[in-house]
């Protein structure tokens, strides 16, 4: 269990993205929802530890995390996947996987992975993560790596940006397929109807606030229907 | 073991070919062999279709590959294992028609004197048509003396038609001093690939030349050079691809640079035919922070993921 005590980041300029975040997660699947823009990215970085709150707390199953660095994180079962791929020159699919395993992997397990997110292995494994491969293919190679991980707590950051309609459906089905399992909790970015309609919480960020938090049943009737989500100035008569 | 009887090296250079040429002191090398150690044969043995022999008019070797000899080895390994050696050898390859064979010829240099050791190989190949050549050397330098270990090869490469060769070439630490030069000429449709990786450390310094002319129509040359340069070493990268016929040229330098690393990357591109097709890729910049942030979310420590990071893009 995730739990966010009065959040706070600015950049180094001065802006304020995230204005005083408090929030908790009770297991499962929570999707963190909002428009573009409104920090969504930068909370999921600050619970990973790629970015340091100025101010507040994050605890992680009751311990205060917020001190420890992304590698102290990662080792209390915290993972990450980047909303953009990191490419790398020289190492492979396989090398990464087995690093997010710490270990190595066969070759059922590394199909079990990539098929997880619509990749064949025989066609990946001794491939680079470089720029030779498409958008698309290298995000699903970034979530097999979290998903490798077998953590406590998986934050992935727009999971669904860049790939396919196929690629996508199976993605869904493995985040169901881990909620079922209750191997982990689960932190998903995400503007995706069908990854709003499989969650359990939603929270609403919009302006680095939380606009509203609750059950997936309460919240997302709601959203659909555009009552938390950013208003057109014009149409509420602020647009001068 | 029979293949071993012709064996008479220190161990130093038995700790270095076990390195720089996959050695197995169990069972010696499966194939063809010629091994030097400071300047003399410590070992030799011809197969029945690759001959060694022994220059007659200046140091070095003779190796002649039998036309239409498929799947065969053979290892040249050369190492230097004490201070004040200046080893000079010519080794001549002679590839026959339609041959498909591998050359293992790593370099170990090992100083723990004064003075300055130097292992300079000058090795020139010769494709005939349809033959394919995979060429591999690595290159270590060992012993914490003060004299300098150098290794400056030269490789002249001369490819007939549809012939093709693959040079893997490599070297990880330890030299302080190398210059490698390699020039190639090529017929029609015959094909060079080179990948070439070197990592220097401390005040180390290592420069590669390569001039490739295409001279024969649909031939085609790929040189990658992947480079880090760590501590006050210096690297620099000098390539010339000529495109003189239908043809295509590839170059590619990519370095790290970390400490006070230096690298130079000076490619250059002449083509004196329009259906020439070259082109050229460089870069050179210390590791990228999402790279290190992406191996750390992962668990690794910032150094542990720094040389993860530099071990991938050497392999």
């Amino acid at each position: 269990m995730l739990e966010i005590k009065d959040l706070y980041w600015s950049l180094p300029d001065g802006e304020a993205i995230i204005n005083g975040i408090s929030c908790r997660t009770n297991g499962g699947l929570t999707v963190i929802t909002g428009p573009n823009g409104g920090g969504k990215t930068t909370l999921a970085k600050l619970i990973a530890g790629v970015e340091k709150p100025v101010s507040g707390q994050i605890l992680l199953n009751g311990e205060d995390i917020t001190e420890l660095d992304i590698t102290e994180r990662a080792k209390r079962g915290v993972a990450y996947a980047f909303q953009q791929p990191v490419r790398f020159k020289g190492l492979t699919v396989r090398d990464l996987l087995e690093l997010a395993a710490s270990g190595s992997l066969d070759h059922a397990a590394l199909c079990g992975l990539l098929g997880k997110v619509g990749l064949c292995a025989e066609e990946y494994i001794d491939r680079e993560m470089s720029g030779a491969l498409s958008g698309g293919e290298a995000k699903r190679i970034e979530i097999a790596t979290v998903l490798a991980r077998g953590a406590k707590l998986s934050v992935f950051d727009e999971p669904e940006a860049g790939i396919d309609l196929w690629s996508f459906s199976r993605l869904v089905e493995t985040f169901e397929e881990i909620r079922a399992a209750a191997t982990g909790e689960l932190i998903v970015i995400s503007h995706q109807e069908r990854i709003l309609q499989i969650a359990d919480d939603i929270i609403v960020v919009a302006d680095g606030k939380i606009r509203i938090a609750g059950k997936r049943e309460e919240i997302l009737p709601a959203l659909l229907q555009g009552e938390y989500t950013c208003a057109c100035p014009k149409r509420m008569g602020d647009c001068k | 073991m029979s293949d071993l009887l012709n064996l008479n090296f220190n161990d130093i250079t038995g700790e270095m070919l076990k390195v720089i040429s996959d050695f197995d002191a169990g069972k010696g090398f499966a194939g063809a062999y010629n091994i030097r150690e400071d300047s003399q044969c410590a070992g030799r043995q011809s197969s029945a279709n690759i001959a060694i022999t022994s220059k007659t008019d200046k140091p070095g070797i003779d190796i002649t590959v039998k036309p239409f000899t498929k799947g065969e080895t053979v290892f040249i390994p050369a190492c230097v294992t004490h201070t004040a050696v200046d080893d000079l050898v010519y080794n001549d390859f002679y590839i026959g028609e339609g041959a498909d064979v591998i050359i293992v010829a790593g370099c170990g240099v090992h100083n723990e004197g004064e003075e300055d050791a130097r292992h300079n190989g000058i090795h020139r190949f010769f494709l005939e048509p349809n033959s394919s050549v995979l060429y591999k050397e690595k290159h270590i330098g060992t012993g914490d003396g003060a004299g300098l270990k150098k290794i400056d090869p030269v490789t002249e490469c001369f490819l007939k038609e549809n012939s093709r060769l693959e040079m893997d070439t490599i070297q990880l630490g330890g030299v302080d001093r190398s210059t490698r030069t390699t020039n190639a000429e090529l017929g029609k449709n015959a094909k060079i690939i080179v990948r070439e990786r070197i990592m220097t450390d401390n005040a180390e310094e290592a420069i590669t030349n390569f001039h490739v002319k295409l001279e024969g129509e649909d031939s085609g040359a790929d040189l990658v050079s992947r480079s880090v340069a760590k501590g006050n070493s210096h690297q620099a990268f000098y390539s010339v691809v000529e495109g003189n016929n239908r043809c295509t040229g590839h170059s590619a330098c990519d370095a790290i640079i970390a400490d006070n690393g230096k690298v130079d990357a000076q490619p250059a591109l002449n083509a004196s035919n329009v259906d020439a097709e070259l082109i050229h890729e460089a870069a050179i910049g210390k590791i990228a922070g999402e790279q290190i942030m992406k191996l750390c979310s992962l668990g690794l420590t910032k150094e542990q993921a720094e040389e993860k990071i530099i071990e991938g893009f050497l392999k």
